[in-house]
């Protein structure tokens, strides 16, 4: 059901034609000194890293319970079911907080625009729905990123490294990273090589928030009633004693009349 | 009834133009030329000194109102009555400062009103932008007496007075929930915030120092009145705020400690780093140093003692949002942010034009007890005309 992409550096040759199809898909600006660029930006939706001639994709993830989607105020970022994370840019009324929360830091943002857009990869969500792999993937000449099934992909990323351990760590990224991403890269050396965090929780991280907040309608009632019986307790207890004040002081006077 | 005053340009009022000049060609830059011209943000530290201080910051200074409202009128200490116009006050004019310094850091403003018809449950944003909408609204509601007595509307005042009490128990729950989600806003990001601020306990700590905040800033914003408007000193009051503070301190401190004790985090407050020392820093200011002041008898009881403790909470507060927020982020972002002349310039604004509002209030509105306790026989109706007309003689001064 669901799809994605699988990376394997191993396969991959540096020939950016990842780059440029994704920057042509996305109406983005594409030249020699954007492609020397080795970091996502809001002109770059993926990149190739090259580290000691190994090559390695960033992309964003369009993780399978992601944090960007879970923390925008306006619902502009969602998770559809074949996969991609869309973004309305309609919706958006650019607080940042999916740039904040991201795990991956993946989405950026114009911020040379008097009126910017969050950019990140989305997975060409047009494409994908209409049975097409996304650009990038598309284009690869070596089959380093390929696209399909999430299941199908997985079973074949466990293969590659049972096939040929030495040519790969031990580790599919994205295969339990916050709970599961719909990218999944391989690579020859560890990923912190290329600035990938092994540190990362096995759980969606929305939870972490979403257990706070399921408490608000409990608290919300349970709240006003604590708050109205204080409020009652105290002014009935003032009302009992100015009563009690009053007879007092009633006796008060009629004893002073005696007197 | 206004006699012309001569303009004297004293100390405090150039400062106050330069701020506003500054604020207002800052503002030009951000609204002509955009976030990326105005401001040291970047991909990298997408959020900076304007959701820190002006947003995060601007809301707990604020939380004065919630927690004295909730004093005077849920538990029925009448003592605190007295203070509790200006407390008001300062709450509605930080809440609608901070709405203000929002406009600013939205990158897309005019979309601001969306959360209303674009709801995500799951986001914490979402649920703060709806309580800050409402709170905003309620406070508006609960200063609205001063400004109707101003001008003698007695049927509004009644209807307000008649629906108080639910008033001023939807804000104190509106509160609860906006003050402690600002922390569970970094809940979402274990791996990026640095272990001194990263707590699962993050709702509870801002919920906390909400309350210790406002107490702080009751007692900073009376002794101030008393200075500056000539009024006499509520000092009893103000007492009995510094024994409270002094409790919400010492809970506060155990939990934190307790926490970093249980997180293993404690040992990491010894290695030298810049983040130990901004930790220690936040530390010192807003727990050990008020509360050994507070936990002696003399600072508690005099009115320099009260005020200069309350100042280091603020203060010492105002350094824990900025850590949580900014310090925090510097490590795993591998970027240090500094605000840039614009953004300050901006806040500088702000702030003076929150103390500037103030005094424009207190000279305008019946809001310090002389005047109040005037109005309170107000409410009889026989009395209202002569004491309303007197008011107005009052407030042309």
């Amino acid at each position: 059901m669901s799809k994605a992409l699988l990376y394997d550096s191993t396969i991959c040759i540096g020939c950016k034609q990842c780059e440029q199809a994704c920057a042509t898909q996305n109406n983005l600006s594409y030249d020699d000194s954007i492609a020397a660029e080795e970091y996502q930006s809001a002109h770059k939706l993926t990149c190739i890293v090259t580290r000691n001639d190994k090559f390695m994709r960033r992309l964003c993830m369009n993780c399978k319970d992601p944090s960007c989607a879970s923390v925008c105020p306006v619902g502009a970022l969602k998770k559809t079911p074949l996969g991609p994370v869309t973004y309305d840019p309609s919706k958006c009324m650019g607080c940042r907080y999916c740039m904040v929360a991201c795990p991956f830091s993946v989405p950026k943002y114009e911020w040379g625009k008097l009126f910017p857009k969050v950019q990140k990869c989305v997975m060409c969500p047009d494409r994908v729905a209409n049975g097409k792999p996304t650009a990038c993937a598309e284009i690869c000449p070596t089959g380093a990123t390929k696209f399909g099934e999430r299941d199908e992909l997985v079973a074949e990323a466990q293969k590659r490294i049972r096939d040929n351990p030495a040519n790969y760590v031990n580790h599919i990224y994205g295969l339990e990273e916050v709970g599961g991403t719909s990218v999944l890269l391989l690579s020859a050396v560890p990923f912190e090589t290329f600035g990938y965090r092994t540190d990362i929780s096995k759980d969606p991280l929305p939870m972490l928030t979403y257990r706070v907040l399921s408490h608000i309608p409990d608290f919300v009632p349970l709240g006003g009633m604590f708050l109205g019986g204080v409020w009652w307790i105290t002014h009935r207890r003032e009302e009992v004693a100015l009563a009690e004040g009053r007879s007092a002081s009633g006796n008060e006077k009629r004893n002073g009349g005696k007197r | 009834m206004t006699r012309p005053a001569a303009f004297r340009l004293t100390f405090w009022k150039i400062i106050f133009l330069f701020l506003m000049a500054a604020g207002l060609y800052a503002t030009f830059l951000r609204f002509t030329r955009g976030l990326g011209a105005s401001t040291n943000l970047s991909d990298q530290f997408p959020w900076g000194i304007w959701i820190s201080f002006d947003v995060l910051c601007g809301v707990m200074l604020a939380a004065g109102g919630f927690t004295l409202t909730a004093t005077v009128h849920i538990l029925n200490i009448k003592r605190m009555h007295s203070i509790i116009r200006p407390t008001i006050l300062t709450a509605f004019l930080g809440y609608v400062l901070v709405c203000i310094a929002l406009m600013y850091d939205l990158g897309k403003p005019y979309n601001i009103w969306h959360p209303l018809i674009m709801r995500n449950p799951h986001s914490v944003m979402f649920e703060v932008a709806y309580c800050v909408m409402l709170y905003t609204t309620v406070l508006a509601l609960e200063f609205s007496p001063v400004v109707l007595e101003r001008f003698n509307l007695q049927k509004p005042l009644k209807l307000i007075k008649k629906v108080l009490i639910p008033l001023v128990i939807l804000g104190v729950i509106l509160s609860t929930l906006h003050q402690s989600s600002l922390g569970t806003l970094y809940l979402i990001m274990p791996e990026k915030l640095h272990p001194f601020w990263y707590s699962p306990l993050l709702p509870v700590f801002f919920f906390l120092s909400a309350i210790a905040v406002g107490l702080a800033m009751t007692i900073f914003e009376s002794s101030m009145s008393s200075k500056h408007f000539g009024l006499q000193l509520e000092l009893p009051v103000l007492q009995e705020l510094g024994r409270v503070l002094l409790i919400v301190l010492a809970v506060y401190g155990i939990l934190r400690l307790e926490d970093l004790a249980n997180r293993g985090v404690l040992k990491l407050a010894f290695h030298r780093s810049y983040e130990t020392y901004l930790f220690w820093l936040e530390i010192v200011l807003a727990l050990i140093a008020p509360l050994i002041l507070l936990c002696l008898k003399r600072v508690r009881t005099s009115p320099q003692g009260l005020y200069f403790s309350a100042v280091l909470v603020v203060l010492g507060f105002i350094t824990n949002r900025m850590n949580v927020s900014i310090t925090g982020f510097e490590g795993s972002t591998g970027v240090r942010y500094f605000p840039k002349w614009s953004e300050l310039a901006v806040t500088g604004m702000i702030i003076a034009a929150g103390f500037a509002l103030f005094g424009m209030a207190v000279k305008y509105l019946p809001i310090f007890p002389k005047e109040e306790l005037a109005l309170e026989s107000a409410t009889e109706p026989e009395e209202s005309v002569s004491v309303a007309s007197g008011v107005m003689e009052h407030a042309g001064d």
